[in-house]
């Protein structure tokens, strides 16, 4: 009966052991000094090397203007869900995604910033602009130079999900536009474009699930991808292993920064949080931009870097497809194009 | 046709069954174990404790650590309570609450975590209210912590209750009749009976606590260095190309895991020798 001290002594072991658990873990937290602020970057997937570039320039620039120090508190995930998560809560100060329509989204859902924010800033406040590229396998092995190659017999093709996907929605977009152009009529577009997603064998979610099928898991022949996760792929990912091709006709993507209004004004940072994204259009940022495979907007920093970004016919989303409000309607919500392309397959 | 008696089987079979368990074994945890490992060192050990001692991987590291150290004597306060509650009285409602226990287990963690975000959202129930008063849970640390301790509620009751059920209430009753009070009862005769049922309860409890990503991921915000718990982080660095990082991340939570399996054999080790026949 004596062996009831010894079972207790090992739960008081067991018990301490938990409490070093809690005391080793307990100490964390914020410190905030008086001459400080903190911004908070809700940003979609790709661009965690571009702000990694970007933050600490603008802090030294910020800091020698004003003498106040900023720090950075960075969020990284599909834009749509990006969106969602400032509409449910996540308090962003700026909102850097991949589409104007995760944005007004947040403006018309919750109010936190004007309807009219694409106007804030120049070029429908898009201090970088991408298009669609195709990335193919050394030696384009297939053959592939235009969208019409895509969909010849044996041609496999790798996209994102445009439902739960921006850039599959560039995709989507992109290649719709080539039908439109080489068929003469939006059927012909919906023919085409049918045909592509018949060549599709997985539909990930999300673009960069799409880049490490076709990286990694070697699935595909073509994948069609944002021109900055191409020209990653192709430089850092697998030197050597793939190439990109411009097709004929691609579309202007154009990811959207804003202040989220309401946020910045409840943390003081309306200020500093406009002058972080007024900072993305000076030269300085403009290289930064260009150093990571996106398109500068500022026309003499393009030209420094015109082998890198080949000039590609570019149709556009307002142009083209009557703004994000109408083309997400028309083509991605239930009961559009893509459905019924998807579903009749 | 000849009988066998339980144990009494052919060698062949014997052998047949316990290569198939190994092999078993092998395919489906060690390979992907030992995987996890190699593909973590690859480039060497430097790359490795690189990306180890990353800021962002010791916030993931001492966050994931600290929610386990919340969550878990949480949920053994509230395990115990539940199963003695539930095996040792009878009221009203009691299959009620069984029935509830298991809620968590038969829910999708992404559920879970949208109920949260329904809750205590900006959009939600309570948000307006709390966001007037500057309270932040959802994708904040509260959150990840209600959320975690929702999906690990069910592993110490789990293990607690058949055990308890079938140990009955003899000995408590016994003890009671000798004089003990409720406290002492508890601590001297139902504690020890069912130690090793909570220390399983435990121990499944903290590996979830630790491994949860679901319900985590939808109330988390993934703010880097702040609300990235190690899954979520592994999940990050995956999707960074940053693969050596991804591994090294998870090939630390793997080591975790083990460590618990350790801690555990080491436990049963000594109780063994201790209490000898009793076991």
């Amino acid at each position: 009966m004596n062996t009831l001290p010894i079972h207790r002594r090992m739960f008081l072991a067991a018990a301490a052991a938990t409490a070093l658990t809690v005391s080793l873990a307990g100490c964390s937290g914020g410190n905030k000094s008086g001459n400080s602020v903190e911004i908070t970057n809700v940003s979609y997937d790709p661009t965690r090397e571009l702000y990694q570039a970007i933050n600490p320039a603008f802090a030294t620039y910020w800091k020698k203007k004003t003498g106040q120090d900023v720090t950075f508190r960075m969020s990284h995930g599909g834009s749509g869900k990006q969106s969602r998560a400032i509409i449910d809560g996540l308090e962003a100060d700026v909102a850097t995604l991949a589409l104007a329509y995760d944005i007004d989204v947040i403006s018309k859902k919750a109010q936190l910033l004007p309807a009219d924010w694409q106007k804030a800033l120049p070029n429908n406040s898009s201090p970088y602009t991408s298009t669609i590229v195709f990335l193919v396998r050394k030696g384009n092995p297939k053959g592939i130079h235009d969208w019409g190659d895509l969909v010849k017999p044996g041609v496999e093709v790798i996209t994102p999900n445009p439902k739960t996907s921006g850039g599959a929605r560039w995709n989507f977009l992109a290649a719709w536009a080539y039908g439109r152009k080489a068929g003469g009529s939006d059927a012909a577009a919906e023919t085409y474009v049918k045909q592509l997603f018949s060549h599709v064998p997985v539909l990930d979610s999300g673009a960069r699930g799409s880049t490490t099928t076709f990286v990694e898991r070697g699935i595909g022949d073509v994948l069609l991808a944002w021109e900055n996760e191409a020209l990653l792929a192709e430089k850092k990912l697998g030197a050597g292993k793939f190439e990109i091709v411009n097709p004929s006709i691609s579309i202007l993507a154009e990811p959207p920064v804003a202040v989220i209004a309401a946020n910045a004004k409840k943390h003081g940072t309306e200020e500093v949080s406009k002058a972080y994204l007024e900072y993305l259009y000076t030269p300085e940022a403009q290289v930064a931009i260009a150093r990571n495979f996106y398109r500068p907007s500022d026309p003499k920093i393009a030209e420094q870097f015109a082998t890198q970004f080949p000039k590609v016919n570019l149709v556009t989303i307002d142009k083209d497809f009557g703004g994000w409000a109408n083309a997400q309607k028309t083509y991605f919500d239930d009961g559009g194009a893509f459905d019924r392309i998807y579903t009749k397959k | 046709m000849r009988q066998h008696a339980p144990g009494t089987e052919s060698r062949t079979t014997q052998v047949v069954l316990i290569l198939l368990a190994l092999a078993f074994l092998a395919f489906f945890l060690v390979m992907p174990l030992v995987a996890v490992f190699i593909e973590a060192l690859k480039q060497g050990i430097e790359p490795f404790l690189e990306a180890v001692s990353n800021p962002d991987a010791l916030a993931a590291i001492r966050l994931t650590l600290f929610i386990a150290a919340i969550s878990v004597p949480l949920n053994v306060v509230f395990g115990l309570a539940a199963s003695w509650a539930i095996t040792k009285f009878s009221f009203p409602g009691k299959n009620l609450l069984l029935t509830m226990i298991d809620l968590p287990l038969s829910v999708s963690p992404v559920v879970s975590g949208l109920v949260f975000v329904l809750l205590f959202g900006a959009q939600g129930l309570l948000g307006p209210w709390l966001s007037a008063h500057g309270l932040k849970i959802i994708f904040a640390v509260p959150g990840i912590v209600l959320a975690t301790v929702f999906i690990t509620f069910p592993f110490v009751a789990r293990e607690l209750i058949p055990l308890m059920m079938e140990q009955g209430k003899d000995d408590e009753e016994a003890a009671l009749s000798l004089g003990a009070n409720g406290w002492q009862t508890f601590w001297h005769v139902t504690l020890p009976n069912i130690r090793w049922g909570l220390l399983y309860g435990v121990l499944l409890c903290n590996a979830r606590a630790m491994g949860e990503f679901g319900a985590v991921s939808v109330v988390s915000g993934h703010i880097r260095g702040e609300t990235n718990t190690m899954p979520l982080h592994v999940e990050i660095l995956y999707n960074e190309y940053d693969f050596v990082g991804a591994f090294a991340v998870a090939s630390l939570l793997a080591a975790l895991a083990l460590v618990t399996l350790v801690l555990k054999s080491v436990l049963e080790w000594r109780f063994d020798l201790h209490s000898g026949a009793r076991h």
